[in-house]
């Protein structure tokens, strides 16, 4: 009976999707403020059925209902109760449900959190989103329903793929979810104001929020990706340019630069058909990541769905959603307001670099990601491209948008002076040389390219650091004055500020992981020792464990070094329900680095393959993606402040960037 | 000359979804292989089962089998394994080729999971797989009485795999003068 409720309340929130899609925007084009009206009512219940029907799955999954056929695929009896839950979205039909549920979400935000702005841009905003919702409900009903019944009943089900049975696996698909579909508000925003052939200040104003927020979650969704890889898959390797990591770092860059541009647009009212066009683009990357990679165009280990039929209805709704919204461009764009000028040296200036890097650098990974497909099309080739490639696009490219991360925040808008610039980042610049220079003497001159990372996460972090050393006047004025200075901070500057310095952090560990890692392979049997970095690795016992849906063969070991000793336990798993093996690597945390042990299977002599390596200053890579996020966070709340204010002093004059040198 | 630039960007869209539309027929997994009704390129490799014959080409018994490529470090293979063992209990002579794997570690593997294999040779070095056009492992080659390669799976065999393509081709094969 619950798959049915949800089958119907699926049914019901298309219907809704299609009146949100047409109503208001029939509403927005005769100024009628009832049929506008229309569309947040419509945003909301469609999210009331939405929810009805995610429910009813995760009930059927937590109930162990085998009659549905998804629940019979996707879990058993044995499979503890967070990974039925898990299972919910762990299933292509499942996570479709959940990014349907999050668009919902988004649109009934809008509706309900959309009240400062323009009617009619709310109106045409919704009508957008109703158009995203009712394309991928149909796909959801048409072809990956998720309620389907199964006759006969099975006793019992199959089981969620183990390598998904993980903790931070189950949180990761709807956090990465949120950050892509969030950029559907961008795009709605984008195409509602081409429609309305008008965009302004208040626009960035009110769509910077939502990139911010996708931009979040897009932010974290990857992190606890690369993390999952990094402690699942055996080998310590924490991204590998797999299309479907690539797909989700499209969006993220892409997102990165709207942010930008978005922020000249406000504050400069400049860049606007390009922010515009970021805008569409990004949330299309979204759809290329979310569907493509499972439409049977490219394979990966993240393919869980590989039928012809859902490729073509995916890339049907791709080429009408973002190829409608390119033309739409294409005829509005033009007769746009174009923005203020600005000098070749301003910030403005700086955030068009940026902007210009960014989108070069996302050009490498399209195409590094979809060579093998276009190749196979022209030439009949089977290729694949791995990183050697990305290396040598993609990172210049980076190191290069790394070197002017530091000075964006610290130029004026409009324009300012080579010689004032380059005063402002001596401390970067001379410290930078300094971490050069000293690391090249003692690590040797063959880690030149390592110390050149390090130099530019010491750039980058300091660089940070000097935005506020600049504001509050550190040198300049006397103590208590900065001080006051300081506490007069925006939160929008430390969240700029944390975001930088998280950068320069990941930049760090990045280069630390790939230029000094060690490891070695071994048999070891119970109380033998070995020698990893500075660490005596003793492994103590093995002994064979049981889980709930699993058997594991353990290994204890005892890693002691400079710091004292430690326990680290690292297992072998066998689920019987799918005859799958997965490992389960012990990892000892520090912010040195990590020690990372895995196990294999046993040899005929009695001993263990043991695989272990010393992974320094790893766990920066996600501490500084985490601070991004952070500062991101942080410059919401800002937001959320600012947007107040301004709607109780409805003229807000242009204020200028003090200049303080 | 404006416009154009705005142009542009619809331009390349339309060019990419064309690009995916001609690659959403073709199936990525499948490799061509060019070794189709050509006889099996020379191997002569040493044994995995310690005091065993190996494996090299031209043992023809005078019936069709399948050359099964794998390695102890590859997980799809023991995914494939079950359906090899269930095969060889039916009786389908199957050959093995350890790839890119050390001897040992090969026969761990066999005495761990259980033997498919009639015979089974070592490609330490992935000489022979070169030869194969092995890209990947497991990849299973359908070598008809003579020795010439008549068809080539890349990827686990699942038991739709030999039932619905290899067993009907097989089967045609065993007739075949």
């Amino acid at each position: 009976m619950t798959a049915e409720i949800g089958q119907f309340a699926l049914i019901l929130a298309l219907v809704l999707a299609a009146v949100q899609a047409l109503v208001p925007l029939a509403g927005a084009w005769r100024n009628d403020p009832v049929l506008m009206a229309v569309g947040r009512s419509a945003a909301l219940l469609q999210l009331l059925f939405v929810v009805v029907a995610f429910l009813g799955l995760m009930v059927c999954y937590l109930s162990n209902d085998f009659s549905v056929a998804l629940v019979a695929e996707h879990s058993n009896a044995s499979q503890p109760m967070i990974y039925r839950l898990g299972a919910t979205w762990g299933s292509h039909e499942g996570s479709m449900l959940l990014w349907v549920l999050i668009l919902a979400l988004y649109g009934a935000a809008v509706a309900l959190f959309g009240g400062a702005l323009r009617e009619s841009l709310q109106a045409r905003v919704l009508a957008v989103q109703g158009l995203i919702g009712a394309a991928f409900l149909g796909f959801l009903l048409f072809t990956s329903n998720p309620f389907t019944r199964l006759s006969p009943v099975p006793l019992d089900g199959a089981e969620l793929n183990p390598v998904l049975q993980d903790p931070g696996l189950v949180f990761h698909p709807p956090i990465l979810y949120a950050g892509y579909v969030g950029l559907s508000i961008a795009f709605s925003f984008g195409v509602a104001a081409l429609i309305e052939g008008r965009v302004d200040n208040s626009w960035a104003r009110w769509v910077r929020p939502w990139v911010l927020t996708a931009w979040i979650f897009l932010t974290i969704g990857i992190a606890m990706g690369s993390l999952w890889a990094y402690y699942t898959l055996g080998w310590g390797g924490w991204w590998f340019w797999d299309p479907v990591e690539n797909a989700s770092l499209m969006p993220w860059l892409l997102a990165t630069a709207l942010l930008h541009s978005s922020l000249v647009l406000e504050r400069r009212g400049a860049l606007v058909s390009w922010t515009i066009l970021l805008s569409i683009l990004a949330f299309s990357l979204s759809l290329v990541g979310t569907f493509l990679v499972r439409s049977g165009v490219l394979t990966s280990v993240h393919a869980f769905a590989l039928d012809a039929r859902r490729g073509v209805y995916i890339l049907g709704i791709i080429a009408a959603l973002t190829g409608s919204s390119l033309a739409l461009f294409a005829w509005r764009a033009p007769v746009l307001k174009t923005g203020a000028l600005f000098k070749a040296l301003s910030r403005e200036y700086a955030i068009t670099i940026n902007n210009l890097l960014i989108v070069v650098a996302t050009a490498t990974v399209f195409l590094g990601t979809f060579y093998p497909v276009f190749m196979d099309v022209l030439h009949g080739d089977k290729i694949s491209i791995g990183p050697p490639y990305y290396n040598l696009t993609f990172v210049p490219i980076f190191m290069l948008l790394f070197v002017l991360v530091t000075f964006g925040p610290v130029m004026n808008w409009k324009r300012d002076e080579m010689r004032l610039l380059l005063a402002r980042v001596r401390w970067p610049a001379g410290l930078a040389l300094v971490a050069l220079v000293v690391g090249a003497a003692v690590f040797g001159f063959k880690h030149v390219f390592a110390c050149a990372g390090l130099a530019l996460g010491v750039w980058l972090i300091v660089g940070a650091l000097v935005v506020f050393a600049r504001r509050w006047r550190i040198g300049q004025l006397p103590a208590a004055e900065s001080f006051s200075l300081a506490r007069a901070t925006p939160l929008a500057v430390w969240g700029l500020v944390i975001a930088h310095a998280g950068l320069g952090i990941t930049t760090v560990g990045i280069t630390c992981v790939s230029a000094w890692q060690t490891n070695k392979v071994l048999s070891m049997s119970p109380g033998q020792n070995v020698k990893l970095a500075g660490n005596t690795i003793t492994m103590t016992a093995v002994r064979p464990v049981m889980g709930p849906n699993y058997e594991a063969n353990r290994a204890e070991f005892d890693v002691s070094g400079p710091f004292g000793h430690r326990a680290l336990v690292s297992e072998r798993r066998l689920y019987p329900a799918s005859q799958t093996t997965t490992t389960d690597a012990g990892i000892g945390v520090g912010i040195l680095g990590n020690v990372y042990i895995s196990v294999a299977d046993p040899n005929p002599d009695g001993g263990l393959t043991v695989r272990m390596w010393n992974h320094p200053f790893v766990d920066w890579i996600w501490a500084g993606a985490l601070l991004m996020a952070f500062g991101g966070a942080v410059s919401l709340a800002d937001r959320g402040v600012r947007v107040a204010r301004i709607e109780r002093v409805p003229v807000r004059p242009m204020m200028a960037e003090p200049v303080t040198s | 000359m404006n416009r154009f630039i705005f142009l542009a960007p619809v331009g390349l869209f339309a060019a990419v979804v064309i690009a995916f539309a001609a690659g959403l027929g073709r199936d990525p997994t499948k490799l061509p292989s060019t070794l189709i009704d050509k006889p099996l390129p020379k191997f002569d490799l040493p044994a995995v089962r310690p005091g065993d014959v190996g494996l090299k080409s031209g043992d023809e018994t005078g019936e069709p089998r399948l050359l099964n490529v794998f390695a102890s470090w590859c997980v799809s293979c023991k995914i494939e394994h079950p359906v090899l063992l269930e095969l060889k209990a039916r009786g389908v002579p199957i050959d093995g080729l350890d790839w890119k794997d050390e001897a040992v570690d090969g026969a761990k593997y066999l005495a761990g999971q259980g033997d498919p294999y009639r015979l089974a040779g070592n490609d330490k070095s992935g000489r022979a797989g070169i030869d194969l056009g092995v890209a990947g492992v497991p990849e299973t080659f359908l070598v008809d009485r003579r020795g010439r390669v008549r068809y080539k799976h890349i990827g686990p065999i699942s038991p739709e795999d030999w039932s619905g393509t290899i067993k009907p081709l097989m089967d045609r094969l065993r007739v075949e003068g």
